[in-house]
């Protein structure tokens, strides 16, 4: 079998998803309390059109998108907004919160009506998914009508589906392959339209054999223009430029997107997302989430509600042993670290991870010894070990010079760094510092 | 919510690193020197054991009491390996008779002078061990040129032998071009060779190829020389051993002997009178400090370049050099030389040696990358 990769740079770390990969997604009960941040993707928040003491139905829309990068935000579960509050977020920022207390009579099953697609307009469709809710599950959370608002000067190649999941632990994508092929295809054909894509790729990484043979054959049996590419397995490929590097051999210059070479990338949950919003008018009120990791009992994949809380979903999935000393949110190698198990799961939220002791062990700091792994796994060619450098000693100049804000924050320098220094750390801050007009 | 959850460990991503350290990394190049420092050991006797145990014991006395003076904690300091490796290379690059306080000399140059003074671990610019062997090299020149015969090659001269590099070197130097190979040039002197060697050289003769002795008692160890350079066959092993547990990549040596070899193949042979491609490439791989230079020495992360094509340009400059003094200067060695000379190219090469731009239209990027508007969204 031909396998493909990109070659500049990328880590192999152990991708331990074996914890949950042959797991079914089980349902979630709906919990008592949803929390719902209007902090759910990328942009600007979505602005609250409920007030406290309203009655809402499932599938309401509680948030309104505000702004060309925002979404909408709906009610997950039908009852009454108990409270409005603010959150703290685990990557630091504050957001505005609905809290909704669930009425236990009501019929909570998701809202599902099949709707004509064929007569659907690239407009129509980019204004369904912003009124949908639907934003890109992979974890960046990218209001995914933008993608879809192809500027006229510009054309679509390309449509590659991200089915990659190259962070460890994670299989919540691999599951979704696994039992919602036909949905995926089904999206896939839908948002090729709606973009006027010419090709149609999805790429798997071959960790996920099973998924690519199951995606081959529903594609076989819709009879659909689909390609799957079998990817070799290296971090970070599901990243928008590494995939497309190894899909279709191009490469994204710097501070450009996925469209400025013809390519439209879409995570594979979102894809289904955008079936269930186009043909199903349901807005985006659930996910798959991985629970999973040393520290967790019963690893399993769940279908949850947005706005149930982590401690909630953890009580469903079995619990967490006694020796678990970390939470994240996310994947390893990008995840936020959680302080408390009070945080809602968000439309972002591909797992929660319990580590143990074992795994979490400090490391000791060394000075930078200058081996150099750094500058060698960097998969956007920056040199981790000078950039660090400059933060530390605040030349933000220089800083930029050595094209931090290339930085996606993979954590790959970090990964191998033999001295275990903070790079990514430095990084993020850095960015943050240069983004507000720091010199 | 609440501020009362402080159980869990909250810290940037990523939240998974490798095991490798800079402590490991340090024991792996300490456990890789052993065969080949157990091997000179063996070969030179109770002398060469107190010249190893002087020049470790005092580097690692240095590194404490620097990190002392600098304020940094002694014990965190001392346990990441580096100074006892520093002091194990000085040790394995002194000869293996000389007066103790040549190698205490060499440690305090490499930790105090070479390391210290620019800010310990990861500041030197050059490699500390080879900076401390150049130092006393120079300061007492006599000492440092004193060769003991190997246990298997006992020789009636056995305290003033000379290394065969120097023998030839000399013999050269006095004599001129004499038209014939280093390895007759060593017959004609008389040097012995182990029964070993004979054997093996028989052995590939039998099945049709021709190797001098010499070459053999050189790759196995039966040589004169420095404590730890003299095993060309156990250096390699270990650093074929660092190079399967990923601790240095091939780039440097790799470069660094095929430039080397490749030069004296082509040149070697003219310095004795003989033509183009006839130089005696083992000879000169398997003498002096070339498989320590190479796998253990140019490999030194503090004092390489970060890239693999720097350092690829690093290991080809460092051959050029080695070759260059071997067979064209009046020293007989030239490894640690040009080693140290390459050490100071190396801000420069890492300067202009740059890695490629994800997504940079370079050389390679434009026949990928289609064309785009010029306007649009740039870094801030």
């Amino acid at each position: 079998m031909k396998t493909f990769t990109w070659h500049k740079g990328g880590v192999h770390p152990p991708d331990k998803k074996s914890f949950s990969q042959d797991k079914p997604i089980l349902e979630v009960p709906v919990p008592e309390q949803v929390f719902l941040t209007t902090a759910q993707h990328v942009g600007a928040y979505s602005k609250v059109i409920v007030s406290v003491g309203d009655q809402v139905q499932i599938g309401d829309k509680i948030g309104e998108s505000a702004g060309y990068i925002s979404a909408s935000l709906h009610a997950s579960v039908t009852g009454k907004v108990s409270k409005i509050d603010v959150i703290t977020l685990p990557n630091g920022s504050r957001a505005p919160l609905v809290i909704i207390n669930t009425d236990q009579e009501a019929d909570q099953s998701v809202p599902k009506e099949v709707v004509p697609v064929d007569t659907l307009t690239a407009e129509e469709v980019a204004k369904k998914l912003e009124d949908r809710g639907v934003v890109g599950l992979g974890g960046a959370t990218f209001p995914t009508h933008v993608k879809f608002s192809i500027p006229r000067n510009k054309s679509v190649e390309y449509l590659v589906i991200n089915g990659v999941e190259c962070e460890p632990y994670l299989t919540a994508d691999h599951r979704v392959m696994l039992e919602h092929a036909d949905e995926v295809v089904q999206g896939a054909i839908l948002a090729a339209k709606a973009i006027k894509a010419e090709k149609i790729i999805i790429g798997v990484e071959v960790n996920k054999m099973n998924a690519i043979e199951h995606l081959r054959e529903t594609i076989a049996h819709a009879n659909a223009p689909i390609t799957v590419m079998p990817l070799k397995v290296k971090y970070p490929q599901g990243d928008e430029k590494q995939l497309l590097k190894a899909t279709i051999g191009r490469e994204i210059p710097p501070a450009k997107l996925p469209l400025d070479v013809g390519a439209v990338v879409v995570n594979v949950g979102t894809v289904r997302a955008i079936y269930q919003a186009l043909a199903l008018n349901t807005p985006l009120i659930e996910r798959v989430v991985t629970v999973t990791g040393e520290g967790a009992l019963q690893p399993g994949n769940f279908l949850t509600r947005i706005g149930t809380p982590v401690a909630k979903l953890l009580e469903f999935a079995g619990g967490y042993s006694q020796n678990t000393t970390k939470f994240i949110s996310g994947g390893p190698m990008m995840g936020n670290a959680i302080n408390t198990l009070d945080l809602p799961i968000t439309k972002g939220t591909s797992g929660i991870i319990a580590l143990e002791h074992a795994q979490t062990r400090p490391f000791i700091e060394t000075p930078c010894i200058g081996c150099g792994r750094c500058v060698r796994v960097c998969p956007m060619g920056l040199r981790p070990r000078y950039l660090a450098k400059t933060i530390v000693n605040r030349r933000y100049k220089d800083a930029k010079k050595e094209y931090i804000m290339d930085c996606k924050e993979c954590g790959c320098c970090q990964y191998v760094c033999p001295a275990k220094l903070p790079l990514v750390h430095s990084f993020k801050v850095g960015k943050s510092l240069i983004r507000r007009g720091v010199q | 919510m609440s501020h009362e959850f402080q159980e869990f460990i909250v810290e940037t991503s990523p939240h998974i690193k490798t095991k490798s350290s800079t402590r490991s990394i340090m024991w792996a190049v300490i456990l890789a020197l052993l065969p080949a420092t157990i091997w000179g050991l063996y070969m030179f006797g109770l002398p060469s054991f107190y010249v190893l145990l002087c020049s470790i014991v005092s580097a690692v006395i240095f590194e404490g009491v620097m990190a002392k003076v600098m304020k940094r904690e002694v014990r965190r300091t001392l346990r990441d390996g580096s100074a006892l490796l520093t002091g194990l290379l000085v040790g394995m690059n002194m000869p293996p008779v000389l007066p103790l306080y040549i190698p205490v000399a060499a440690s305090f140059f490499a930790i105090v002078v070479i390391k210290w003074t620019f800010g310990g671990l990861g500041k030197n610019w050059m490699n500390p061990a080879l900076a401390g062997r150049a130092f006393v090299a120079f300061s007492w020149p006599g000492a440092m040129s004193v060769w003991t015969s190997p246990r298997s090659l006992a020789r009636l001269d056995a305290i003033s032998s000379v290394s065969p590099l120097g023998e030839t070197k000399t013999l050269l130097v006095e004599a001129g071009p004499s038209g014939i190979s280093s390895a007759e040039l060593l017959h004609s002197l008389g040097n012995p060779v182990t029964p070993i060697a004979t054997r093996v050289t028989e052995f590939f003769s039998s099945i049709g190829i021709q190797m001098s002795p010499y070459n053999v008692d050189l790759f196995i160890g039966n040589v004169s020389g420095s404590i730890g350079e003299i095993s060309a066959m156990l250096l390699l092993l270990g650093g074929l051993y660092l190079l399967g547990r990923k601790v240095i990549s091939w780039e440097i040596p790799i470069a660094y002997l095929a430039t080397f070899g490749l030069l004296i193949w082509t040149f070697g042979g003219t310095r004795y009178g003989l033509p183009l491609f006839t130089g005696d490439v083992w000879f000169h791989l398997f003498s002096g400090g070339v498989m320590l230079g190479a796998w253990f020495m140019a490999t030194d992360m503090v004092t390489s370049p970060c890239t693999r094509a720097g350092m690829l340009i690093y290991g080809m400059g460092i051959g050029l050099f080695t070759f260059a003094i071997r067979i064209y200067g009046s020293l007989p060695e030239g490894s640690s030389l040009a080693i140290l000379l390459m050490n100071t190219t190396v801000p420069l090469i890492d300067m202009y040696v740059r890695p490629r731009r994800f997504g940079d239209r370079g050389s390679l990027g434009k026949k990928f990358i289609k064309k785009s508007t010029p306007a649009g969204g740039n870094e801030s």
